[in-house]
């Protein structure tokens, strides 16, 4: 009791606030390149998800991903594939695990940013110390976006 | 004033441009520079052990206008801080009564090519100083002033002349003295380690990504060649030290200070990564 007290206390300082039945970052469970559970125990909304993949300073996904329907926005980055078709390419499973941490989803020497993970650079600035990116209702959005990305 | 109008119709045409072909091209450009008809070497062969075949001047990375404003004195704003620097040259400061030209005399002549082959290994105090370094030491050691703080308008002002006095020149610096070598591995090891919650690598952009747009920016290889440089985007100079920092900022990492052991061992590496470019002081971007 008293170490799942302590640990709530942490993830409420650190992830500003995860709500009870969210999965801390250190929790989510990869397994086979998935992360099977919902981060927040219920589906995303796709409409927020596309608000936070495109916002520069949640997802910022367009710096490096360019999205057909979302050619209003400005600038979508070339660093990256192009996230049409995403969901034609990898199950939710996959997609959730892709955004969470890309290095243990597709390749440890990848340049996207693990989104809902603490396996962060060095140095990271003082008020993002066991902050992740995005918060676990936010992947859970992008997520339900990036599932409705078919061609 | 009709510089000034020249200035603000190029500011607004870039950003124009900027719009329309943002995630058009992706490659650098084949042209050449010329500055004031002065050629410029803007690529040349790598150096051995160097992860390119061909170091790439950021120049071919930026927009027609942005290229032109630079290709001409005339025309780009920098000069201003080349103007101002020479006043400083002149001026004396400091309980010794001197100014740098008191020591050094037509700096046309005693700069020349300096500004390509910093930082230099300095055995007093046993570590590389850059240029706003050797000024500081300067102005302490033979001027009796004070050294600048970062960023100061007059540091950066003096370390675009005496840049500037080497534009053409190709960069190469002396890896053999002292323990040079050393501060090129710190900097290596720098380079490619990973920083902030974003977790990039000055790496991860300037090679990985190189020629790639992150959003609107065209990542170049982040050659140091034209520092200090204008920039259209703050409407002033940039230091190098400055634009190091704001790059570890941008992977949202603590920002070490401005000629720290580390971002000096960062700016001897870089800077040989630079090899054979020329010296492009005061360089533009937007
Ligand atoms: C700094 C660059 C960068 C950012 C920002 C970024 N990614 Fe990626 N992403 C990549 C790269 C590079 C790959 C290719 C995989 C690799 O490197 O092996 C990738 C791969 C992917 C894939 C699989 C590609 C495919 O085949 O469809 C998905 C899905 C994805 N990213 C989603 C996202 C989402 C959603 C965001 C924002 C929340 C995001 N990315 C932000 C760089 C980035
Ligand atoms: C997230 C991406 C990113 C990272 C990481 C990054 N930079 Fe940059 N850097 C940029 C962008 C964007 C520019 C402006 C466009 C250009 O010249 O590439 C830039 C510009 C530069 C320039 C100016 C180049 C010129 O021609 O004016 C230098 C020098 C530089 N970076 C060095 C570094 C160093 C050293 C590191 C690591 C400490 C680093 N950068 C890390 C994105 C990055």
């Amino acid at each position: 009791m008293e170490r799942f007290m302590a640990a709530l206390a942490i993830a409420v300082a650190f992830a500003g606030g995860a709500s009870a039945g969210e999965i801390a970052p250190g929790d989510v469970k990869f397994e086979d390149m998935k992360v099977t559970a919902s981060l927040t125990g219920a589906p995303g909304n796709p409409e927020e998800g596309a608000k936070t993949l495109a916002n520069r300073g949640l997802g910022n996904c367009l710096a490096c991903h360019a999205v057909k329907s979302l050619s209003k926005e400005q600038f979508h980055g070339d660093v990256a594939p192009s996230l049409d078709g995403a969901a034609d390419r990898w199950s939710v499973e996959q997609l959730r695990a892709i955004v969470v941490d890309s290095k243990q989803a597709l390749n440890p020497d990848t340049m996207m940013p693990g989104f809902y993970s603490l396996n962060v650079g060095k140095n990271p600035r003082k008020d993002l110390v066991g902050k992740t990116i995005l918060t676990a209702q936010q992947v859970e959005d992008v997520v339900a976006y990036l599932a409705t990305l078919k061609e | 004033m009709e510089r000034l109008k020249l200035l603000t119709g190029t500011a607004a045409c870039v950003v124009l441009t900027g719009l329309a072909i943002a995630t058009a091209m992706a490659d650098p450009v084949d042209d050449t520079l010329e500055i004031d008809g002065v050629p410029m070497i803007t690529k040349a062969p790598a150096p051995e052990g160097h992860p390119f075949e061909e170091v790439l001047s950021g120049w071919l990375f930026r927009e027609a206008e942005t290229r032109a404003t630079e290709a001409e004195s005339f025309a780009n704003p920098g000069m201003f801080a080349v103007e101002r620097g020479a006043e400083i040259w002149g001026t004396v400061e400091g309980t010794m009564g001197k100014s740098c030209a008191s020591c050094h005399n037509d700096a046309a002549e005693s700069m020349k090519g300096v500004g390509a082959s910093y930082p230099k290994w300095d055995a007093k105090s046993n570590k590389p100083l850059n240029v706003e370094l050797q000024i500081d030491k300067c102005r302490v050691e033979n001027m009796g002033a004070e050294p600048y703080k970062f960023d100061d308008a007059d540091q950066v002002a003096l370390t675009t002349y005496i840049k500037h006095q080497s534009l053409g020149t190709p960069v190469k610096i002396d890896l053999s003295q002292g323990d040079m070598q050393t501060w090129w591995d710190k900097g290596k090891e720098a380079y490619y380690t990973r920083t902030g919650q974003l977790n990039f690598a000055c790496a991860s952009c300037h090679e990985g990504a190189m020629g790639k747009y992150i959003r609107a920016d065209h990542l170049s290889q982040g050659q140091v060649n034209g520092f200090p440089t204008y920039r259209f985007n703050t409407a002033g100079m940039v230091s190098l030290h400055n634009r190091f920092r704001g790059c570890i900022r941008d992977t949202r990492a603590e920002m070490p200070k401005a000629f720290s052991d580390e971002l000096m061992a960062l700016e001897v590496y870089v800077t040989w990564r630079g090899t054979g470019l020329s010296v492009e002081t005061p360089s533009v971007r937007q």
